[in-house]
């Protein structure tokens, strides 16, 4: 071969693997030993198991429960069925729904337009070798690797109102946990530090894995730095941009650790998670009344769930 | 690095050393291994984790959530002198607090220690209608030091007893005595003084009354002493048990009066723990603080001796001021002890003042509930407090332990933040807490 760079970096080259066989199909499967068999089957099984138990049966139940009025306590069989007078509640009488869902939708926004293209554009500028890039590195990943309890303790002393950093360095008296008009703005700063950190690192490994010589190829034919990145590095790095996006989007739909280590999900800082835990964990025991708040969250999912898996099949398909 | 000369080649270079040496099949077998291996963990853990301790007399378990440092040393001690005494040998399985709290249902319908900690209050009374607890009526024939209001919270609804009581609060105003002395201010008999007095300290540059509502706990004590206060131990008692309604007027006016209080209260207090408002009393800049005695583990030294109150000012003379707040914490019997025998007897010894001796002599920050305990030991606060408590006519257990617990965290806490938001708009608030708490209470 000679020494020019790879310009078809796409058409992958057939696995050397299927270059060894160059028997038929049954040659193939008389391959496959006991030992194969075996190993094959409970790779299938065990998985299939641990998702029906803790995936499937879960979701199921909750559904079911969510008809109920079931505080917890008491055999099965006494459980009262009471429609959809859950649902009812939920959105009639409960005040924090509706605030909840619209911060769950916030959430989604501020992550997708502020956090995510900052942390890409991070990864872009580590990705550049500058000095010192392995400790920025360390520094914009730490919130990932910090513990909630910790993130939360760390918060608080720069958000609290009277001994905080924030209001003890310019002065001012905002109540920026306290108040329901800025406390969302003060959480999704500290959701976003972390989130930043976590799409960094995600995509810079991305970036790694680009074939330097496309560089240089768009490079040679004079293309900008910026134009490199957007036609050449960006359209290449495709599967990257898409776990980024899934990544951003379970990130907000399960948005609930800050906000409940701030306040429990209350005044201003509603989620429907937080929600959630809220009517189930706890004394309060409302099982019945926290499974509709969680169906609802998981019919809100399975819309963004069908939407990837439909793009990505069609993708497949092509 | 040289270029790799071909794009396998390229691909060969991406995968790490310590994987490359493996070769593809003792991977598979490697990772379905290891997927057997977390399936039957899994299992085993979902199988009855029994612990088989021998269901003798000579040992008893007791769940304690006096999970903090001190607390839990006088729980061990308290044991150590029952096994003194009687013989018998108390396992103590120690969770923490909040955990035990919140997991409560489970534990009692599990296998729940022979004896365990719980407050007083409507829990207490529904485990016991449950029949998630033990009947403790012998147990009562044999207590002597309570007085008629400790029994009176410790029975059920069934007439039975089914609570030990050990130890107990009051919520009270705090104030510091120097402040007070030095600005000449007087202890407010009325509701009038108390604004009179709210307006003296703000122009005096200080916050009158610390506040603070960010955990949505501590804005239930004002409610509760102004329903007391305004309308009576037996409307509170039957507002919380969802009989009353809570758009009438009576309930209207606590939060008309409340709304009247609020410009005395610590701007921003959504944003603020407790313990931060005891530190702006602590620090002088607020002028005082109703909340219960615990306020005290703010203070230290000097400035502890410093730590007065005075009970929440009379707003309607036919009613007084007379009743409220003290939780009172102690000890319930599972509903099917391992040894019913040892369970009581241990009951009998923690009801009893040898065991409250122990306390006193230990923690000197909270008061015992059996009389005939030796209180010499006392802090002159705890001697103010343990009058304070004798001296009320009714006792309430504070709103989250006299009312369903599903009811008090999932809908008054947002209320009452919601008001504490926008005080103007009690009719629309009270006819959603109403709604709400019909579709509660009625399932």
């Amino acid at each position: 071969m000679s020494d020019l760079p790879l310009i078809q970096a796409d058409r992958a080259v057939p696995p050397p693997a299927a270059t060894t066989t160059n028997g038929g199909r049954g040659r193939r499967l008389r391959l496959l030993s006991r030992t194969d068999r075996v190993v094959i089957t409970l790779m299938v099984l065990v998985p299939l198991l641990l998702v029906t138990g803790l995936v499937w049966l879960p979701a199921v139940a909750t559904v079911l429960l969510s008809g109920t009025n079931w505080d917890g306590i008491g055999p099965i069989g006494e459980i009262e069925w009471v429609g959809a007078k859950n649902y009812d509640d939920v959105v009639n009488i409960y005040p924090p729904f509706v605030p909840a869902v619209q911060n769950n939708l916030l959430w989604l926004a501020a992550l997708f337009v502020v956090a995510t293209p900052f942390g890409m554009f991070l990864a872009v500028l580590l990705d550049k070798e500058l000095r010192g890039s392995r400790f920025y590195q360390t520094a914009l990943y730490l919130p990932v690797v910090l513990s909630l309890a910790l993130i939360g303790f760390v918060w608080q002393l720069i958000y609290s109102r009277d001994q905080g950093l924030l209001n003890g360095v310019f002065g001012g008296d905002t109540d920026w946990y306290g108040d329901p008009n800025v406390n969302i703005w003060a959480v999704l700063v500290a959701a976003g530090w972390r989130h930043v950190g976590y799409i960094m690192l995600l995509y810079l490994a991305g970036l790694k894995g680009v074939d330097p010589s496309l560089r240089e190829a768009a490079a040679v034919d004079g293309s900008s730095e910026t134009s490199t990145f957007f036609r050449v590095v960006f359209p290449v790095m495709r599967p990257i941009n898409i776990i980024v996006l899934v990544v951003t989007v379970i990130e907000s739909l399960r948005a609930f650790d800050l906000v409940w280590v701030i306040n429990k999900g209350r005044n201003g800082l509603e989620l429907i998670s937080a929600l959630v835990t809220q009517n189930v964990v706890g004394e309060a025991s409302r099982i019945g009344f926290g499974s509709a708040l969680a169906t609802i969250m998981l019919m809100v999912s399975l819309v963004f769930i069908t939407l990837y898996l439909w793009t990505v099949m069609r993708e497949d398909k092509r | 690095m040289s270029r790799p000369r071909s794009q396998a080649e390229y691909l060969a270079r991406l995968v790490p050393p310590s994987v490359a040496g493996l070769n593809r099949r003792s991977l598979l077998a490697g990772a379905a291994g290891a997927g057997a291996l977390l399936g039957t963990g899994l299992l085993a853990g979902c199988g009855d984790s029994d612990s088989g301790s021998g269901g003798d007399a000579k040992s008893v378990s007791l769940g304690s959530n006096q999970s903090d440092p001190k607390p839990k040393d006088v729980v061990a001690k308290v044991m150590d002198g029952f096994k003194t005494s009687a013989g018998v040998t108390v396992n103590i399985n120690t969770v923490d607090h909040n955990t035990f709290q919140e997991n409560i249902n489970n534990y009692l319908q599990g296998k729940p220690d022979d004896v365990f900690t719980w407050f007083a209050g409507y829990r207490m009374r529904f485990f016991a209608a449950k029949g998630l607890a033990g009947d403790l009526s012998d147990v009562w024939g044999k207590l002597d030091g309570y007085s008629d209001a400790f029994k009176k919270a410790s029975t059920g609804d069934d007439g039975k007893q089914y609570f030990v009581p050990a130890s107990y609060y009051p919520w009270a105003v705090f104030y510091r005595k120097s402040v007070w002395q030095q600005r000449g201010y007087q202890v407010p008999k009325t509701l009038d003084d108390l604004n009179t007095l709210g307006a003296q300290m703000k122009k005096d540059g200080l916050s009158p009354i610390a506040f603070a509502d960010k955990d949505g706990w501590p804005a239930m004590g004002t409610f509760d002493i102004l329903n007391l206060r305004i309308n009576g131990y037996q409307f509170h008692v039957d507002l919380m048990a969802g009989k009353e309604a809570w758009t009438s007027d009576k309930v209207k006016k606590v939060f008309d009066t409340w709304a009247g209080l609020l410009p005395l209260h610590q701007p921003d207090s959504l944003g603020r723990t407790w313990q931060e408002a005891a530190q702006s009393l602590q620090q002088k800049k607020s002028g005082m603080y109703l909340l219960g005695l615990f306020v005290a583990q703010q203070f230290s030294g000097a400035d502890l001796e410093d730590l007065d109150f005075f009970t929440f000012p009379e707003i309607d003379s036919t009613i007084g001021a007379k009743a409220l707040d003290a939780p009172i914490d102690g000890y319930m019997m599972a509903r099917k002890p391992k040894s019913k025998d040892a369970a009581e007897k241990l009951l009998t010894y923690l009801g009893s003042k040898d065991a409250a001796n122990i306390t006193v002599k230990n923690d000197p920050s909270t008061l015992v509930a059996n009389s005939g305990a030796d209180t010499a030991g006392y802090t002159a606060l705890q001697k103010k407090a343990a009058e304070l408590v004798g001296s009320a006519t009714e006792i309430a257990q504070f709103l989250d332990r006299d009312t369903r617990p599903d009811f008090a965290s999932t809908v008054i806490i947002p209320a009452l933040q919601q008001f504490i938001k926008n005080p103007k708009d009690i009719g629309g608030l009270l006819t959603s807490i109403e709604n709400q708490k019909k579709s509660i209470f009625t399932s």
